[in-house]
């Protein structure tokens, strides 16, 4: 019961922040709707037994990530945005686009509970650590080395981009 | 232990140890200007009360009582925001820290730490732990980073821009150097990495178990990390006062300086507390079996008290004998120097943990 309580109050949280998110004007209000969006989807994790991605959702999103973000935005003083009168067709064609897809997606999501593994929340514990890094160093070994290497590969071609441009 | 007894005895906790830690924030004041005054030939604070005991009350009217200013073209709304999740985050950091093992009222065991359930199945913490506290500490860095930017003052946002970039740097050598103590302890939980410094056997057959011992380059990077963390002297660049009159703090007054002060203090406790749980053994000391109960039951909390005291006493001690680094010096130790070091450690501590098991 207290689970499913939490879990209505930080999901209402988390679609608030989102749509605070679109609608603020100025750059680092909406950078800071984004944090609370990630610190409830983090409590979300944490409800469903995730513990470890929820804290690795806090100090590597929340904290390292946005914190560029809010840099940039403080460093390039950006200042408020003006509205624009937004187009017709996103109106028309957009609005029940995402409608459908949205309950698409939910639809099926509920209709194939089973086959996709859902779990009750609270009585689960598939997110603890040692589950996480058997998976990783275990099982999916070789992909989660490779990624690592597309990353450093990613942050080399940075370093070069940046020593070109300077 | 049901949920309403859980409730209880939970808010109470919070009050007790919120009471506790801002009282000791506030005389750490205290001791830090007398050590300080000591240390250059001086006398420190002696007027109000005996020895000046009562300074610090005196200083918390007058922060109460000064006027609270919001500077022209701030953002307000983050200007008020920022030391509160300043304060906030470092007291959450605390709720994670267990006191003590725990003490048994009317049959029902409960464990000295906030976050603690005891039970049935024994007692149990959250079992993540250090990553909440590391969380915690990331998203601290939001409040400097808002104060800063929010109060339109060049000062402010150089000190602010100095602090949040100073704190992301050390953040990574600090939790590197947590990850050798991990990797002998095989958890995350910081009950759990003290019990298991507790039950180990002594090291050398007379040193005890504290992971000091073995993983002295991880104490000595997390030392270094954590001062530059909690922006204390010698890595104070964020609020050089010959540079940037007071940094990210400087159009703030009244209260909302006093709780970014007390945040900063607060971090000091937490990073103490900390290095206490993770290297001296948390509440590990001589037991004394023939004391009576009352004083067996606090025991554990005095020796907890006394090392994080220690860890108080050096920041000061610190503060009192070393100048300051150049900016560029402490980017330069924090990336080229410490974060090597703390991953030359992660391997060598794996190694010899490979091939023990």
């Amino acid at each position: 019961m207290v689970h499913q309580i939490l879990f209505i109050v930080f999901g209402v949280i988390c679609v608030a922040g989102a749509i605070n998110l679109l609608a603020q004007r100025h750059p680092i209000n909406s950078a800071l709707s984004l944090v609370v969006v990630m610190s409830s989807l983090a409590l979300i994790y944490l409800l469903l037994g995730a513990e470890f991605v929820a804290a690795i959702q806090i100090i590597v999103y929340a904290g390292a990530i946005m914190v560029l973000f809010v840099f940039v935005i403080m460093l390039l003083n950006a200042g408020a945005e003006e509205r624009t009168q937004g187009s017709r067709i996103a109106l028309l064609i957009g609005v029940p686009g995402v409608i459908v897809l949205a309950s698409t997606i939910g639809w099926i999501l509920i209709k194939n509970n089973r086959q996709l593994g859902g779990i009750t929340i609270g009585s689960s514990n598939f997110g603890a650590t040692s589950r996480i890094a058997n998976l990783l160093f275990k099982d999916f070994l070789l992909p989660f080395e490779i990624t690592s290497v597309l990353i450093l590969i990613a942050i080399m071609g940075a370093v070069v981009l940046g020593k070109r441009e300077g | 232990m049901d949920l309403k007894t859980f409730i209880i005895v939970a808010v109470i906790k919070i009050l007790l140890v919120v009471f506790i830690m801002l009282t000791a924030v506030a005389y750490t004041t205290l001791l830090e200007r007398k050590l300080v005054a000591r240390i250059q030939n001086r006398w420190g604070p002696t007027r109000v009360g005996p020895f000046g005991l009562l300074q610090p009350l005196a200083d918390g009217i007058k922060f109460i009582l000064k006027e609270d200013l919001v500077p022209d073209n701030a953002h307000k709304g983050l200007y008020i925001l920022a030391p509160m999740l300043a304060l906030a985050m470092s007291l959450i950091a605390i709720a994670i820290v267990p006191f003590g093992k725990s003490i048994t009222i009317r049959g029902i065991e409960i464990p000295l730490q906030i976050t603690g359930i005891g039970g049935a199945g024994g007692l149990s913490d959250i079992n993540i732990g250090l990553l909440i506290i590391l969380g915690a500490t990331s998203i601290g860095v939001y409040g400097v980073a808002l104060a800063g930017w929010s109060s339109n003052s060049k000062y402010s946002l150089l000190g602010s821009l100095r602090a949040s970039a100073q704190m992301i740097s050390y953040e990574l050598a600090l939790g590197l150097s947590l990850v050798g103590i991990l990797l002998l302890a095989g958890t995350l939980s910081l009950r759990g990495i003290v019990d298991s410094q507790i039950q180990g056997s002594r090291w050398f057959g007379f040193l005890p178990h504290w992971y000091i011992f073995p993983q002295f380059i991880a104490f000595f990077i997390y030392l270094m990390a954590a001062f530059a963390e909690t922006n204390r002297i010698p890595f104070d660049l964020p609020e050089a006062e010959t540079e940037l009159v007071a940094g990210y703090h400087t159009e703030y007054s009244a209260m909302k300086f006093a709780m970014f002060f007390m945040a900063e203090y607060v971090n000091m406790f937490t990073v103490g507390c900390v290095a206490t749980l993770l290297f001296f053994g948390g509440w590990h000391g001589p037991a004394i079996p023939s004391a009576p109960t009352i004083v067996q039951a606090l025991l554990p909390v005095f020796y907890f008290a006394v090392k994080v005291f220690f860890f108080i006493f050096l920041y000061i001690w610190i503060r009192g004998t070393l100048p300051r680094f150049r900016y560029d010096q402490l980017m330069a130790f924090g990336w080229k120097f410490l974060l090597p070091l703390a991953i030359a450690n992660i391997i060598i501590t794996s190694l010899i943990v490979a091939w023990r098991a």
